[in-house]
């Protein structure tokens, strides 16, 4: 997920459930003749309201060659409309009191406000300016596509674990876009022209392709007059059909390894695994969620109490899946930092065997158990915090998912059995469908040119 | 602009009575001492069935000694992973088998550990039975601790290789000199670490006497009390703790240059800046907001990144402490112009210095902050913290009630004032890592 300014409390979303329910939802759904869907959750325990626009758009959504473009155009939504001076949106904000950012990530770009309660109308009116009437001029773009790349820069290329990221996925993905990072490949940001920026505004842009999440002191009922006051006069427009993208079978085991300044390796390992798809149907995804759990969901989970704790191989190991994907594909991934005298390869062995212990003896009840009542406890936790409650409304719904399966949720996760966590590490986590990227650390040599080619301008 | 206009007057309206509407239903603190002589920072708030607790400790890094640091740091974590018998294991999942989550912080004044729990008898009895053993009986297995350390050491290691940690690390180190503020941990001076000094720490520092409890959340008062006494009562008898000595400030600029071989430089620039209750700190406050603390309205912000794209991020921010706490600015741009943003950040800060801010700015900058009030106290998390904050640094039982107050007596000469009497930009630190090819 790409941030527009960093917010170190903004990347904890990384970590959020889009599933973790919602206990006891007052949440009211409408959708405009234009096609904008409004989703408003009441939760009145604080005089103040989070807005948040959705868009279906983000990296699933680029072609090669523009990699990038998604979020670039996020940057440039603040850089002025028919009526706002470049800036003068995020003052507006400001002056209102209110905390206001974007952030894109594959699968949707999002825009928000915080405010007192009171501030809604502004945050309305100008969200609704700027999905309409964006200018976009050579003169900001030629400063901001910098600014990406300074981006660019922070995020990933000084930063040894996020490169191994990024090759990682572009090597687990070999056909569908999650592929290609959010952030777009710096050849492309290099080539990159505010016509770029323009065609993406424009072709996915519109009230039919968004959709507002609204949480916090307010009611449904006047959220939507406000909403149809401000957005109801947009026009919709035809959007382009969007292809289904699947990734071909993995038919063999991939490795790759990536070389930067470090000093400890690290390993991390991929398998494809199925997404929702079916909430009615499916329950595989609820399985490789407890799965992730019984390896990862606490410090005595399985990695860290076996590897970090019993034999010591590792100093940092991690489990994840997220089994919400716009591109309904997924990955359930498993990564580890060896401890000083160990190599990546003891690191690679060890994670391995966690898997194949899993597979051989399943998991016991205890351990099945203590995943779902750190769900139910999750679950109350998260309606502490407005924004989460709208980050989980929004992310089922971008994805083509109603906000009403959160109900369902917990008792679908209770009904996963030993069996079931068994079976799907059975079928999925097998060698032939695994990606190993393993970094390499390199000395520093402080008289290094810096990697990459020298950039052109 | 037009528009413009029209909705700042509203808005200033909206304040009002806002402020208005706090000023009658602030946020109800409650406040007492347990028989043991803890502070207790109480919100009843029944909203949700969940309780958060945060105990604080005058335990920080700058109770370490220079040739051993890291005890404070390692006796806090040693604490939750052995206690009573239990072990690190039993620890962490008894916590996990009733949802709980036990977290905590640690900075150069303070110790804090926190535990989120539903209320619900079952799972809050459970939470509580860890919590307080690990609060009150902590073990500091041996073994647990060589793992650990081992660890740590890997930990430093790898941080040393990383532009960011070099940076930060280099400038405490320059801007506080022998002060304890500028002590960190190296790998040879946790290698030290013995388990007699992690004991001798605990029972110096973790001392029921002026340790400060916050609770908030799904409980009356008289759990409250009960819950507070548990606490405290368990804690080593000790005498309370002396203060740290004072900041001396530079008596000349520093620029230290660390070759890296990163495509960006990571640069920082800072001063001794103030401490909390500081009479100055509102004024400072306010100031950096419209300097470098007001996202993408400052004017760190406007000249390095918006009109020219030499950034990604720039910021300058306060972090007053119970002495003089950093004032720090930071960037990172790619290397070959790193000169350049680093003489454009120098400006731009003399600038503002010299010739300090305008009304107008000072007009946005007191509506944003007194206008967003209400986001700062909107979940029981972000409460509890201020609580743990007022608590542990003193600071006035109307501290909340009165923040917009204060903002709004800043007058733009008292900012000028104030940043003139305590940045001298002829006498800053400066750290620059990578860059310069």
């Amino acid at each position: 997920m790409m941030i527009r300014k960093a917010l170190p409390g903004l990347l904890i979303l990384l970590a959020l459930n889009p599933l973790a329910a919602i206990a006891d939802p007052d949440i009211e759904e409408f959708k405009l003749d234009n096609g904008l869907r409004i989703i408003v959750q009441e939760d009145h325990r604080s005089p103040v309201v989070v807005s948040q626009v959705w868009y279906r758009a983000g990296s699933l959504d680029e072609v090669n060659g523009k990699t990038g473009v998604a979020h670039v155009l996020e940057h440039m939504m603040f850089k002025g409309t028919k009526q706002l001076k470049a800036g003068q949106f995020s003052r507006l904000v400001a002056a209102a009191g209110g905390k206001e950012n974007a952030f894109t990530s594959t699968d949707q770009t999002v825009y928000f406000q915080q405010l007192e309660k009171s501030q809604l109308p502004l945050s309305f009116r100008l969200e609704a300016d700027r999905m309409a009437n964006l200018q976009l001029t050579a003169e900001e773009f030629s400063k901001e596509i910098k600014v990406v790349m300074e981006e660019r820069r922070w995020r990933t290329e000084d930063k040894p674990q996020s490169k191994v990221n990024e090759q990682f996925q572009s090597t687990i993905y070999k056909v569908h876009p999650y592929g290609r990072p959010v952030v777009g490949w710096m050849n492309d940001l290099e080539n990159m022209t505010v016509d770029d920026a323009r065609e993406w505004y424009q072709t996915w842009y519109a009230p039919n392709n968004a959709i507002l999440v609204v949480v916090g002191d307010v009611k449904a009922k006047d959220v939507l007059k406000l909403a149809k006051q401000y957005f109801g006069p947009l026009k919709p427009h035809a959007l382009p059909a969007r292809k289904p993208q699947v990734e071909p079978q993995q038919i063999g085991e991939r490795s790759l390894i990536v070389k930067a300044p470090a000093k400890l390796p690290y390993v991390l390992m991929g398998y494809h695994v199925p997404v929702l798809n079916d909430p009615e149907k499916d329950w595989e995804p609820y399985a490789l969620e407890i799965l992730a759990g019984v390896l990862d969901g606490n410090p005595s989970a399985r990695l860290n109490q076996n590897l970090v704790r019993q034999s010591q191989v590792a100093v940092d190991v991690g489990a994840g899946y997220d089994m919400v994907q716009r591109g309904r594909q997924g990955l359930f991934e498993i990564e580890g930092t060896p401890s000083e005298g160990k190599t990546a390869a003891d690191m690679q062995a060890a994670l391995l065997q966690q898997v194949e212990l899993i597979k051989d003896a399943g998991v016991t009840t205890e351990e099945l158990d203590r995943v779902k009542a750190q769900v139910i406890a999750a679950d109350v936790y998260q309606r502490d915090s407005m924004f989460y409650q709208g980050m989980q409304i929004g992310q089922l719904e971008i994805s083509g998912f109603s906000w009403k399966i959160l109900k369902d949720y917990p008792a679908r996760l209770q009904a996963v059995t030993a069996e079931q966590v068994q079976a799907v590490a059975k079928k999925y986590l097998v060698k032939d469908n695994l990606t190993i990227a393993t970094l390499e650390p390199q000395p520093i040599d402080p008289n290094a040119k810096p990697q990459g080619k020298p950039h052109v301008h | 602009m037009y528009i413009n206009k029209m909705i700042k007057s509203l808005l200033l309206a909206a304040i009002v009575v806002l402020f208005s509407f706090q000023a009658q239903a602030g946020l109800k603190i409650q406040q007492w001492q347990t028989a043991e002589g803890s502070e207790v920072y109480f919100v009843e708030n029944h909203d949700l069935p969940i309780m958060d607790i945060s105990v604080n400790f005058a335990a920080g890094n700058a109770r370490d000694e220079a040739s051993k640091a890291g005890v404070a740091g390692v006796t806090k974590y040693m604490m939750t992973l052995g206690a009573a018998g239990l072990t690190d294991e039993d620890i962490s999942k008894r916590m996990a088998d009733v949802g709980a989550v036990l977290g905590g912080e640690l900075d150069a004044d303070r110790a804090s550990f926190k535990l989120r729990t539903l209320s619900s008898a079952r799972e809050r009895d459970q939470a509580l039975d860890v919590f307080t053993k690990i609060l009150h009986k902590p073990d500091f297995p041996q073994a647990v601790l060589e793992r650990e350390k081992a660890r740590i050491i890997a930990g430093l290691r790898e941080a040393a290789t990383q532009p960011e940690s070099i940076s930060s690390k280099a400038f405490m180190k320059a801007l506080y000199g022998t002060h304890p503020y500028s002590i960190d941990e190296e790998p040879e001076t946790v290698v030290a670490i013995q388990q007699a000094d992690l004991k001798k720490f605990y029972s110096t520092y973790y001392g029921a006497q002026g340790a400060v409890i916050a609770l908030i959340g799904d409980m009356s008062r008289a759990d409250a009390e009960q819950l507070a006494e548990r606490i405290s009562k368990g804690m080593p008898q000790v005498a309370a703790v002396a203060p740290l000595p004072a900041v001396t400030y530079p008596d000349q600029a520093k620029e230290e240059r660390i070759a890296h071989p990163a495509s960006q430089s990571h640069i920082l620039l800072g001063y001794p800046g103030v401490k909390r209750g500081d009479a100055d700190y509102f004024p400072l406050y306010v100031g950096n907001y419209i300097l470098g603390g007001g996202g993408f309205v400052s004017r760190l912000t406007e000249e390095v990144r918006e009109k020219r794209g030499l950034v990604y991020s720039v910021y300058s921010y306060f972090m007053p402490m119970a002495q003089l706490g950093p004032f720090q600015v930071g960037l990172q741009t790619k290397r070959d112009q790193a000169d350049a943003a680093l003489k454009l950040v120098r400006e731009t800060l003399v600038k503002f210095i010299s010739d300090g801010v305008t009304e107008k700015e000072l007009q946005a900058a007191k509506m944003n902050i007194t206008g967003g009030f209400p986001l700062r106290l909107d979940s029981n998390g972000k409460i509890l913290d201020y609580l743990a904050v007022i608590g542990f640094y003193k600071l006035p039982l109307t501290y909340l009630d009165d923040f917009n107050n204060q903002v709004n007596k800043v007058t733009a000469a008292q900012i000028k004032d104030a940043f003139n009497r305590r940045i001298k930009t002829d006498k800053m630190v400066t750290v620059v890592v990578g860059g310069g090819n």
